[in-house]
Formats: structure tokens, C-alpha cells, sequence
């Protein structure tokens, strides 16, 4: 065996116990849940089951913090994708004497532990809604909606920061040439600019607060997520229908991926025409002059 | 000063540092260093007010003031309801000293179960971070530097769907395989290479297998994203020259990726110091991370100036940690967080 | 004739730093005026002062005889064309050109109407559904000229708008743009550092350098008869020759230089004593002169063949001279270090200060 090939065998040997380091406990765990055996294993493979399942879709507690998962998740998309868009345009106009404490401030949330957010969260909402008199603030779903928002929206800021630094100020000055308000601009030329960076915003914004624990078991004080719901049922026992749950996750993920996957194959070969045609136009232009 | 006090300053103070800059803007405008439109006038009466309106609302109402509230009451007594207010109602340490004594009055004995266990988890973290960058550093090279495009955009695809299943059944993975009566017992118990079954569980080698594994992502992302930037005719030219190739990463791509290890070291650090979900499921009876405990504060004991005080504990030392990285490698925040 | 816009005193001051130093200036209507100079000359913050991005710092900006003063950019009566052309990519062609119509509320069948009509002017008339990346680089020119047209500006602004074309493709744009700005009929203001684009397209330039404006006229009085050192080698090429005024008379003036006494036209009436240079361009050089006015005696060190005109690079006396030799000239050129006799008319020479 030359060098290069033991390189090669090495590295893949790397590569190789990598992946099975990040799928095998995953795939194992998919498998317990289509094993009969009461306890979630694979050896030995008693029996195939869709049971498991069957138990999971009867699970009250689970269906209503699944119900409850996806409203906070759709209220943080809603909540943390304007803000964070907010965020990032204001990173670019405030004094620039503020700049640094204001980034300081706002991308804090993504640094500071998510049990400290959560914490923090319902410290304050208690205090101010005793202040005020009206508890009606004061609750769960509230709560971990401003809590996960909290560095949800700087997870949306970065991305859009990101995207607004290839925005060319330019096409604002052209739209205000040719007469369109500020606020015209703003609907017509900036968000559109702006729609790939708040879609994928939208897209992590949603699956962060899905999957949330640490912030959430804090902020939803009596109430229950999927993931509280999940993480009281670890603590109690094992059962395959948790096994069984992480299968119905792992498969809406593999879906969403491929999915990701065609989209993005179908717009790469949309931009290669479009660039195919303006190097045609190109090169007839030439022909003319 | 008296608690309640408190409050109205910690309201007041972030206000107050908000004038002060909108003073020194003011300033400078008058004194013709800044020009161009105003910001009303930038951005249109309409989506001024939702940028002004969006940001404050996030930067005070949902960031600042509630670590300010936390901080606060971290200084103040645990006392009935009916006693707020009233004369007990002072700032005090004596959650900090039960911290380190174990109880609020005596300094007679050490805090053990909670200083040792603060100590494990700072400690452990720190060893989480580092195992983590060793396990992801070669793949984040390979990617950033050898593979081929399209085998890049497979590998990426392949890291980011486990991670969204969330940390909860990511634990409870680790749990199948590792129990007393998990995969790797079976299979050990029937190779013939143990005769009883071991508590890898009650060993914590759940906990660390876990915990790496919880935020493998966080660091294989920010170290691909800065070799991948550095170009790769640098490595050629450092090899032409004939370096070694542990040189070659000593030399040119660990100095050059440096924000990136600095962002993937400081986020995973924060999340395993603070992590709960693996800890609650992989942690055995005897192994006590700290973050549990900060949550049986609130829920437990119902304490909550303590939890709080704990959990202020917790946040000084990702400051630390943050502010360590930044001085040893001698970053900017902004570096860090892209 | 009327004035489409009037540059009153206008200075305008970023910090410390003068960008525009009184500039005044009347731009007639329906014309096309060009603004020439090195980039950094401030030809750009005049454009964008004009067009209300900038606000001046002393003087006025007049646009058909109103003072611009607190007018915003969206409500001037000016259209830009953007050196980057600004083209909108989240918008098709066809919405592009109609842009400036829909955030004026023209009901969409007129619209339409119109964006065909001035798609139809710019030859882009079946590229309306195309997005802006599917265009040549000549075609998004085009989309862009028609963008600015369609909202019936008073004056259109162009900022180096064939900066990135090629060059064959930018010969033929000037062209287009002149007949477009016949064809419109409206006042076009046009930036730009090559002097080949203005001398062909406009009817008055204005030369500008370090944010004043140093001569305005049309294309033949620039080049022939510059006002100033500046304009003069900026300009075209020329030689320049330094020297000292020992006489004047009749408009002319006679200069001790190191080549001898040499005289030229004395646009600006300098006074005996004066150190000045004198200017003479290289076609107006004639090898073995017959005029008796202006003689001097030069060594060749290099001559380079174009086709239509030969280049020689010349020295007498340390100073470098250009001469050009046109295509009918016959004749062998000198060869390099051969001895060449040169003169030239007086009126071909100008005597102007030290720049």
C-alpha cells in the first residue's frame, strides 16, 4: 500500500466513524421503535410493530404540545423575522458611536445560555405584570414566545445583515429618482431584495423554537411544548413511542431536506439560463457595434 | 437603598444610556460630522416607527430589562410576599454566600455539592469544547479544502438533519444505547466481553457522549466557514516550500481560521455549560451539573432571588469564557459572531 | 432660448473637504452639456446636487428657473442614469421601465402603453417579460435610458453610463444616445472623465478640475482654444513649454523659453514678466516648417506607427515634444536620434499661466 492510498483509507475511515458517531444513536433509536420489546432496544429484535405509534398519536399531553409548538412557532416567525429585519437595517443607520454597544446588546442573546433567557423572562413579566396590576401577560405561551424570540431575532438579524451587506444603496437612490416615497422603496425595492434572506430567516426561526428546550421549559411555567411534554416522558422511563416520536421527526426532516434539495437544484439551473441567455445577448450585442 | 427603588433605576437605566447616545448624535449633527437625511427622513414616518418601535421593543423589553430584573433580583432576600417592600426588603449577598456555604448566614463550611458541581460543569465544558474541536476540525478542513462541491453540499446536508431533531430525543438516543440494559451492554454482554452489565449511564459517559455530540454542529459550522475562505493556493505554496503539514495548519490555516474557532468554541461552550436537556436524561444519579440545579431553585425550592443568583453565576461565566477567547485570540466580537 | 438648470455660487463642503467650489453655470433646454474632468473633480457631487441627493452648502440649483432648495429627489423634475445603472433585479424589464409610472399611479393599461412605446424607442421592444440578468450589457443601457424616460423628466442626468460597456459597443452607444437625445428632445447632463465621449455627443462641455469649474464651451473651443493649463493638457494631448513674457502685442505674446523666443495667442492678456507656459498640440508641430514664425530644432528618440497618423517622441533642450504625423504625410519619418527642424503658427499656440 503506497502513502497515498493509506492517506486516503485513513481519511475515510475518518469521514466513516464520523457519520456513524452523528447517525448510529439516531438509527438505532429509529430502529427501537418498530422493536416489540417494551424497552426501546434493537438487540435482541423481538417482533415488528407499528404500535408504538399507534401509542404516540393516543398521547393527549403529546398532541396538545405539539398543537402548542407549532403556535409558538408560528407566533415567533412572526414576532422574530420583522424584528430581526429591524435589527439589521437599524445596525446600519444608528450613530456609528453606538454601533458597537448596540451589536453588543442585541447579538447577546445568541451568547448568553438559554436557560438565563428563559429565566430572565419570566423574572421580569412576573414583576411588571404585578406592577400593573393585570396577570394576563403572565403566561406560558406569552412567555416563551418573547422568550425564544429573544435570540431567535438575532439568529434573523445576522442573516440579514448578512444580505443587506450586498444590497446596493444605488437602487434606493433610483427609486427615489423616479419618484417613489421612502416607503414605497421600502415595499417595492428593500424587501423584495431582501425575500431569500427572510424566508430562510422564517425557515430557522420556525424549527429553533420547535425544537427548543432550555428557554422554554422555563418560560411556559404550567403550560406544555412537544419538547416539555417529551423531556417529562425521558425522565419518567423509557418508552419506544418516544423512539417512535424521534422517527416521525427524522422523517419530516429528510422530507424537508430533499425538498430543500430540488428547490435549490431548480434555481441553480434557472440562474445558468438566465446567465446562458445574457452571454447570447452579450455576444449578438457585439456583433451589431 | 431599598429593593423597590431598585426597580424604578433599572428602568430608568437603560433610558438612560439611550439618551445619552441620541445626545452625542444630536451633537454631532449640529457640529456638521454627521450629514445626510435625518432618520425620519431616511426611512419615511411609517417604517421608521416600525424600526424604532421593532428595536426597542426587542433590545429593552425582551433583552436588557429582563437580564436587569434577573441581576436585580439576584441581590435581594427571598422573602414572603407580604414582607416585600417592607424593612427585610434590602440588598444582601447571602444568596451568593449560600452559593459558596450553603447556607444564607454561616461562612463555617464550604457549599460542596454546589461548588463541586459548578466546578464539573465548568470544567467538563471546557473539555467538551476541546474534544469538539478535535473531532470537527479534520471533516471542517476536508470540506472547506479537499472535497469536491457537490460532495460538500452532500456532507453539509448530512450534518444539519440530525440536528433538527431536537436536544431532548437527541439525549434519549444516547439513553438506548448506553442504559444498563442499552445496545452496547447486549452486545458487549454477548461478545462474551463482560459479564455483568456496566453503568456507562452512572459513569457519565452518557453525559460527555451526549453533550459532544448535543452541539457538534456549532462547532463544525463556524471552523467550515473560515478555512473555506482561505485560499487554497496558500496551502500549495506552503507545501511547494516544503512544510510539514502539521506546520502547514500550525502556521496558516489555524491562524487564519482563528474567528471561526473562536465562534465555534465560545458557542459550544455556552450551550454545554448550560445545557439541560442532556444532563437531565444522561446524567446519573450521582453526576450533578449545574444548570439542573439552577432549575430546582425556581421549581424545587422555590427560591427564586436564589435560582436567580445562580443563574447570574452561570451567565458571569460565559462572559468570562466569551471575554478569555477574545483576549487569547485576540478578536472582536463581531468576528465572532457571523 | 430657456435655462433648464442654473447652478447659482453652488459649493458644496463634506467636512473640511470642498467637493464643488462656486460653481455657475446656465444649462439651456434641450441641450446636451457635458461635465469633463479626472475622477475626485466633483462633476459627480454636481450631478447628484443637481439631481438632490446632496444638499448644497452655499449657492442654488435652479431647474427651469425654481430654486431646488427642500425639493427631494422623488419630486425633481430630473431623471439619473447611475454609472452602476441601478436596473432593479427583482423586476422584469417591462416593470423596470414602468416603475416611475407606477409609483405615480398610472393606471396599468396606460402604463403598459407607455413602456411598450419607449421599449419600442430604445429597440428593446420584445424584451418587456425578460428579467434585468437575462440582458446584455448594451441592453440593460437601454432599459436604463428608457427607466428615466418614461417619467417625461425635464432634464435627464447621466452619470458614466458606458463606463462598463466594451469599447466598440461604447462607440456605438454614443451614437444611440445622441440620436435618442435628438429624438426626446430634452436637456441631457453627462458626466464623464473620457474626452473622446464628450467632444463627440455634446453641444457645451464644462472641464472641471479640483471641484472648480475651469472652462465651458463647446467641443471645438476646448480643445482649440483652452483657457487654462489645465484644460489644455487635459484636454487632448499637448506640449508644454514653460517660459517667461519679454513682449506683448496684438493678442499675442512673446515667450523666452529654454527652446529661444517663441510666441503664441494671449487669451488671457498676461503682462510682460510673467512666468507662463506655452502650449502648442502635437498635430499643429510641422516638421521642416515653412512658416518663419516659431522654428526649433529637436532630436527624435522614438516613433510609433498607428496606421493613420504616426506618433514621434521628441527632445530639445531636456523638454519632451509629442509630434503627430498624419497618414498623407509620405515621407519616411526621421529616424531615432536623427535632428528635426519644427515649427508652428502662432495662433496654433497658446500662452497661459502655470497650472
Amino acid at each position: 500500500m503506497t502513502a497515498a492510498s493509506a492517506k486516503r483509507a485513513a481519511l475515510g475511515l475518518y469521514i466513516g466513524l464520523f457519520f456513524l458517531y452523528l447517525f448510529g444513536p439516531l438509527l438505532v433509536m429509529g430502529i427501537s421503535a418498530f422493536n416489540t420489546s417494551s424497552y426501546p432496544t434493537v438487540i435482541p429484535f423481538e417482533g415488528f410493530t407499528w404500535n408504538w405509534f399507534l401509542a404516540l398519536a393516543n398521547d393527549k399531553d403529546m398532541i396538545y404540545g405539539l398543537q402548542n409548538s407549532l403556535i409558538i412557532g408560528v407566533c415567533v416567525v412572526a414576532l422574530a423575522v420583522p424584528v430581526g429585519l429591524a435589527g439589521a437595517i437599524m445596525m446600519q443607520q444608528i450613530t456609528p458611536r453606538a454601533r458597537g454597544f448596540y451589536y453588543l446588546v442585541v447579538v447577546s442573546p445568541v451568547l448568553t445560555p438559554g436557560v438565563i433567557i428563559g429565566i430572565s423572562t419570566v423574572i421580569f413579566w412576573r414583576d411588571l405584570t404585578t406592577t400593573l396590576g393585570s396577570r394576563l401577560l403572565y403566561n406560558g405561551d406569552f412567555l416563551t414566545v418573547l422568550g425564544q424570540s429573544s435570540f431567535i431575532s438575532a439568529y434573523c438579524m445576522l442573516i440579514c445583515i448578512a444580505r443587506l451587506q450586498r444590497f446596493d444603496r444605488a437602487l434606493e437612490e433610483a427609486g427615489l429618482d423616479l419618484g417613489a416615497s421612502r416607503t414605497q422603496i421600502f415595499w417595492h425595492i428593500l424587501l423584495p431584495f431582501m425575500r431569500p434572506a427572510l424566508l430562510s430567516s422564517a425557515v430557522l426561526a420556525f424549527l429553533s423554537s420547535f425544537e427548543n428546550y432550555n428557554t422554554t421549559t422555563f418560560a411556559i411555567l404550567a403550560d406544555k411544548t412537544l419538547t416539555t411534554v417529551l423531556a417529562g416522558r425521558v425522565r419518567q422511563g423509557s418508552t419506544p413511542a418516544i423512539s417512535a416520536l424521534a422517527v416521525v421527526i427524522i422523517a419530516v426532516t429528510i422530507c424537508g431536506a430533499l425538498l430543500y434539495e430540488v428547490l435549490k437544484r431548480r434555481d441553480d439551473a434557472r440562474k445558468a439560463r438566465i446567465a446562458r441567455l445574457a452571454s447570447k445577448a452579450e455576444a449578438q450585442d457585439l456583433a451589431i457595434a | 437603598m431599598r429593593s423597590s427603588d431598585g426597580h424604578i433605576f433599572v428602568l430608568l437605566l437603560p433610558l438612560l444610556v439611550i439618551a445619552g447616545f441620541a445626545l452625542i448624535a444630536l451633537v454631532d449633527r449640529r457640529q456638521g460630522r454627521v450629514t445626510g437625511p435625518g432618520f425620519f427622513a431616511r426611512n419615511g414616518v411609517g417604517i421608521g416607527l416600525y424600526l424604532l418601535l421593532a428595536v426597542s421593543f426587542w433590545a429593552l423589553l425582551v433583552i436588557v430589562l429582563p437580564q436587569l430584573f434577573m441581576v436585580e433580583m439576584a441581590f435581594r432576600p427571598k422573602l414572603p410576599p407580604a414582607a416585600t417592600g417592607g424593612p427585610r426588603d434590602v440588598y444582601t449577598l447571602e444568596n451568593f454566600r449560600y452559593f459558596l456555604y450553603g447556607s444564607t448566614t454561616s461562612t463555617a463550611a464550604w457549599n460542596v455539592t454546589h461548588l463541586t458541581a459548578f466546578w464539573k460543569t465548568i470544567v467538563a465544558s471546557i473539555l467538551v469544547t476541546a474534544g469538539n474541536f478535535l473531532l470537527c476540525y479534520p471533516l471542517a478542513f476536508y470540506m472547506a479544502q479537499m472535497a469536491k462541491a457537490a460532495r460538500v453540499r452532500l456532507l453539509l446536508l448530512l450534518l444539519i438533519a440530525p440536528y433538527w431533531v431536537n436536544e431532548v430525543l437527541r439525549a434519549f438516543a444516547f439513553r438506548v444505547i448506553l442504559g444498563t440494559s442499552g445496545v452496547l451492554n447486549k452486545l458487549l454482554l454477548g461478545a462474551g466481553l463482560i459479564d455483568a452489565p456496566v453503568d456507562f449511564l452512572g459513569l457519565d459517559v452518557g453525559l460527555y457522549a451526549g453533550l459532544s455530540y448535543a452541539y457538534l454542529l456549532l462547532m463544525i459550522f463556524p471552523l467550515y466557514n473560515a478555512i473555506e475562505s482561505l485560499d487554497g493556493r496558500l496551502i500549495e505554496a506552503a507545501r511547494d516550500l516544503g512544510a510539514p503539514w502539521w506546520r502547514i495548519h500550525k502556521d496558516i490555516v489555524i491562524p487564519f481560521a482563528k474567528p471561526g474557532i473562536a465562534s465555534g468554541c465560545t458557542l459550544v461552550f455556552m450551550l454545554t455549560s448550560g445545557a439541560l436537556a442532556a444532563p437531565l436524561v444522561l446524567g446519573g444519579p450521582r453526576s450533578l451539573w449545574f444548570t439542573p440545579i439552577v432549575y430546582d431553585r425556581f421549581y424545587q425550592a422555590f427560591n427564586w432571588p436564589q435560582g436567580s443568583a445562580y443563574a447570574f453565576i452561570l451567565l458571569l461565566t460565559c462572559v468570562a469564557f466569551v471575554l478569555a477567547v477574545l483576549r487569547l485570540g485576540k478578536l472582536s466580537l463581531g468576528e465572532i459572531t457571523r | 432660448m430657456t435655462e433648464a438648470v442654473e447652478l447659482a455660487n453652488l459649493t458644496v463642503r463634506f467636512g473640511d473637504f470642498t467637493a464643488v467650489e462656486n460653481a455657475n453655470l446656465r444649462i439651456q433646454a434641450g441641450e446636451f452639456f457635458s461635465f469633463l474632468g479626472p475622477s475626485g473633480c466633483g462633476k459627480t457631487t454636481i450631478l447628484r446636487t443637481i439631481s438632490g441627493f446632496i444638499d448644497p452648502t452655499e449657492g442654488a440649483v435652479r431647474i427651469g428657473g425654481q430654486d431646488m432648495r427642500g425639493v427631494g429627489a422623488n419630486q425633481r423634475p430630473t431623471a439619473l442614469i447611475f454609472q452602476s445603472l441601478a436596473l432593479f433585479p427583482m423586476m422584469s424589464v417591462a416593470d423596470n421601465v414602468g416603475y416611475g409610472l407606477r409609483v405615480r399611479g398610472v393606471a396599468k393599461a396606460l402604463r403598459d402603453r407607455k413602456v411598450d412605446e419607449l421599449l419600442n424607442v430604445v429597440a428593446l421592444g420584445d424584451q418587456g417579460g425578460k428579467q434585468v440578468d437575462e440582458l446584455s450589457g448594451g441592453q440593460r443601457q437601454r432599459v436604463a435610458i428608457a427607466r428615466a424616460l418614461a417619467v417625461e423628466p425635464q432634464v435627464l442626468l447621466l452619470d458614466e453610463p458606458l463606463s462598463a460597456l466594451d469599447l466598440k459597443l461604447r462607440q456605438h452607444m454614443r451614437n444611440e444616445l445622441r440620436a435618442i437625445q435628438r429624438r426626446v428632445g430634452i436637456t441631457f447632463i453627462y458626466i464623464t472623465h473620457d474626452q473622446g465621449e464628450a467632444l463627440t455627443m455634446s453641444d457645451r462641455i464644462a472641464v472641471m478640475n479640483q471641484g472648480r469649474i475651469e472652462q465651458v464651451g463647446d467641443g471645438r473651443t476646448v480643445y482649440d482654444a483652452p483657457d487654462t493649463g489645465f484644460v489644455a493638457s487635459f484636454v487632448g494631448e499637448t506640449n508644454a513649454i514653460p517660459g517667461r513674457i519679454t513682449a506683448t502685442a496684438d493678442g499675442e505674446a512673446a515667450l523666452e523659453t529654454p527652446l529661444g523666443v517663441l510666441r503664441g495667442r494671449n487669451p488671457q492678456t498676461l503682462p510682460v514678466g510673467t512666468a507662463a507656459q506655452l502650449y502648442v498640440r502635437p498635430e499643429m508641430l510641422l516638421p521642416d516648417p515653412t512658416t518663419p514664425e516659431n522654428r526649433l530644432s529637436a532630436t527624435v528618440e522614438d516613433h510609433a506607427y498607428e496606421g493613420n497618423l504616426t506618433h514621434l517622441a521628441c527632445r530639445a533642450a531636456g523638454l519632451r515634444l509629442t509630434v503627430l504625423l498624419g497618414a498623407r504625410d509620405r515621407r519616411a519619418p526621421p529616424a531615432s536620434g536623427a535632428s528635426i527642424a519644427l515649427g508652428f503658427a502662432a495662433g496654433d499656440a497658446r500662452v497661459l499661466p502655470v497650472a
